[in-house]
């Protein structure tokens, strides 16, 4: 076990060393880019924009600027180019609000996946079944700012049962948290129980004509639970994998159009408005922000995996 | 022989597939006393694993079609309702599978596998039912059972894991085991040792087992009965010596020709019953074996009931046109049973 977490966390530093040069990089070849007019004002003169450039060191070699941007990032002192403002508080305040929008999404789009899944493969053939993979195909292909804004005009705007954008905390009024958030967490989930559901009903398919299943029915059990304890439990472990994965880059910020359509001061909304600016510092840190999750949750469902399936060990 | 436990009554099972109709049962019928000991033999393909199936309901799907009847008792087996089959299965029929690494769930205890059955039939707490298993696991010869109890199946070598599924198939005491090549997958030190596990345990709880194997080997040290299978119908049934030393079907001549002996000479090469077992889609008229029979002739086109020709032996039933007295003249291949060379024959 220490042994997977040295490991883990040696291969999360090369990620995000990795991630984060990548990164840098792309901004030093984009042509016409020039953070110093941005922090200078749209009106600089160039003399202002010059004096600017030299402050920031933008005119030091590549590896200088990234040297510097660095050590500001782990200091916790980058500010964005943009507002002026501390990049690693804005993260710290505007978190809670992706957490708020992932987290039950997640769970959302988990628990309804399986559910039509399972259905699905019990009714393998029947009209239901074939109307629910058409229907998590459209899931899977309707692209989610289309959705979001289909959403929005429909349930808050032609029927007003939901709230036009916006965001109340949770601890403010759990209530209103909830009831503002209902269609983005739909928004996110819907594609995800498309994915979802059309591959656990794939796996469970395969899973039914186990010897192990054709054991559990020998051996008396109601088909109930054959199906929850031999059929499910074993179909759902590929599941775990893929969930880690999407869930950390939704964490990390990935959620930034559904933010951005509804509203929602979260990570995601954030780094939209940073990468329209070509804002250098919050893209960077969001970067690196999502790669730290995506090793994190590489781990997690290994472990969970791990613990789920006695024939495999841990490695690194 | 004690009570009857299962009276299977020509029994049919086809399959419908995209390619037209399997019949992969065609009429069998047998049936199975206390005590007894019945093989149903014959190569993969004849019907032999479908039949056993059946009788549990295993082979139950939207494809399925069935006729005939299994009486377990007096209740009807083939048209059992789901419920009705769920209180029978593993309670009064329990069942042995062939390959006992993939038949056990890989991520469960395999004492809990145990647990779980004998919970499914009998209200009693946890840990009741797993001082049974312990107790089960020890009569089955697994060492340190309260241990190995708490293993995974993968902890497991291939002997203790088919002890392990015998264990769990005699956990309700179920009046009728069925075997469905218990030791194919076995090595053969093994596999003796889990045969005499079987009959010792079925002479002590005084149940019927069915055993399905290809192994005439294994027929003849655990079988009373023999029923010989090809290409889904019965084409001989009969006691154990009557089949193995009075054989009236071709068919049954060819598989005991093929088995190799230690105490004889080597033959020249290993002796093997010409052609392909037939496809079930379709079958060739008459009798199934024609094709690959060096004694059929004409009359074969038409499909031989299964019957009793040999005299004073009421009980050994046969589906081959051929005299009695011309089958035992013309199963005598260089000294011993066995289907004639087709180019001998010729």
């Amino acid at each position: 076990m220490s042994r997977f977490i040295v490991r883990r966390s040696l291969s999360a530093i090369a990620l995000l060393f990795a991630t984060s040069v990548v990164v840098f990089g792309i901004f030093e070849i984009i042509p016409s880019y020039n953070p110093a007019r941005a922090i200078a004002g749209r009106n600089a003169t160039p003399t202002t924009v010059e004096q600017v450039s030299k402050k920031f060191g933008f005119d030091k070699p590549f590896y200088v600027q990234y040297v510097n941007t660095m050590k500001l990032i782990f200091t916790g002192q980058v500010i964005d180019y943009q507002d002026d403002l501390n990049v690693v508080d804005q993260f710290k305040q505007k978190f809670p609000v992706t957490l708020s929008l992932v987290i039950p999404a997640g769970i959302l789009w988990l628990i309804v996946s399986i559910i039509l899944g399972s259905i699905s493969a019990l009714r393998v053939g029947k009209f239901s079944d074939r109307a629910l993979m058409v229907a998590a195909i459209l899931g899977v292909s309707i692209p989610v700012f289309l959705l979001a804004a289909l959403l929005l005009y429909l349930f808050a705007f032609k029927l007003p049962w939901f709230p036009n954008t916006g965001y109340v905390k949770f601890g403010d009024n759990p209530w209103q948290w909830v009831y503002h958030l209902i269609l983005p967490w739909i928004s996110i989930a819907v594609l995800s129980i498309g994915f979802y559901s059309r591959v656990l009903r794939s796996n469970l398919l395969d899973m039914v004509n186990q010897d192990f299943v054709r054991t559990a029915k020998a051996k008396g059990l109601p088909q109930q639970a054959v199906f929850r304890h031999h059929v499910l439990r074993n179909s759902l472990m590929p599941i775990i994998t893929m969930f880690g994965l999407d869930f950390a880059t939704l964490l990390g910020g990935a959620a930034l159009v559904t933010e951005t359509i509804y509203n929602l001061p979260g990570i995601g909304q954030y780094e939209a408005q940073a990468i329209g600016n070509l804002d250098v510092p919050p893209i960077l840190v969001g970067s690196m922000f999502t790669a730290f999750f995506v090793v994190l949750f590489g781990a997690f469902s290994d472990v969970l995996y791990a613990l789920l399936d006695p024939r495999i060990r841990l490695t690194g | 022989m004690g009570e009857r436990l299962l009276d299977v009554d020509d029994l049919h099972v086809t399959f419908v597939t995209e390619d037209g109709l399997v019949r992969a049962v065609d009429g069998v019928s047998f049936t199975l006393d206390r005590g007894e000991v019945v093989a149903i033999v014959g190569e993969s393909g004849s019907g032999k694993s479908v039949t056993a199936m059946t009788l549990m309901g295993l082979t139950r799907s939207p494809n399925a079609r069935f006729e005939g009847s299994a009486k377990l008792g007096d209740r009807e087996l083939v048209t059992a309702s789901e419920e009705q089959l769920e209180k029978i299965r593993g309670k009064e029929i329990a069942m042995i599978f062939q390959d006992p690494i993939s038949s056990l769930s890989p991520v469960q205890r395999i004492g809990d596998q145990i647990v779980e059955q004998i919970r499914a039939h009998e209200k009693i707490s946890k840990s009741e039912a797993m001082d049974r298993t312990v107790d089960l696991m020890e009569r089955v010869g697994i060492p340190r059972a309260r241990d190995r109890a708490r293993a995974y199946p993968h902890e497991f070598s291939g002997g203790m894991r088919q002890r392990a599924m015998i264990a769990m198939a005699l956990s309700l005491s179920p009046s009728v085991l069925i075997a469905d090549e218990p030791t194919t997958a076995l090595d053969v030190t093994i596999q003796a040792q889990i045969l005499r596990e079987i009959s010792q345990l079925s002479d002590d709880s005084d149940s019927g087992i069915i055993f399905v194997t290809h192994d005439l080997g294994v027929v003849a040290d655990i079988a009373d009965r023999v029923i010989v299978m090809y290409a889904g119908r019965v084409v001989e049934q009969g006691t154990l010596d009557q089949i193995f030393y009075d054989p009236q079907h071709p068919y049954t001549w060819g598989l005991l020709g093929s088995i190799t002996r230690v105490d004889r000479d080597p033959p020249r090469r290993l002796p093997a019953i010409p052609g392909q077992p037939p496809s079930l889609l379709n079958a060739p008229q008459g009798c199934h074996f024609r094709p690959r029979c060096p004694h059929a002739f004409g009359q074969c086109v038409e499909v031989p009931p299964l019957e009793s020709r040999v005299a004073d032996a009421p009980g050994h039933l046969d589906r081959c046109w051929l005299e009695v007295d011309d089958k035992r003249v013309r199963r005598e291949v260089e000294g011993r049973i066995g289907l004639a060379d087709p180019s001998v024959a010729a």
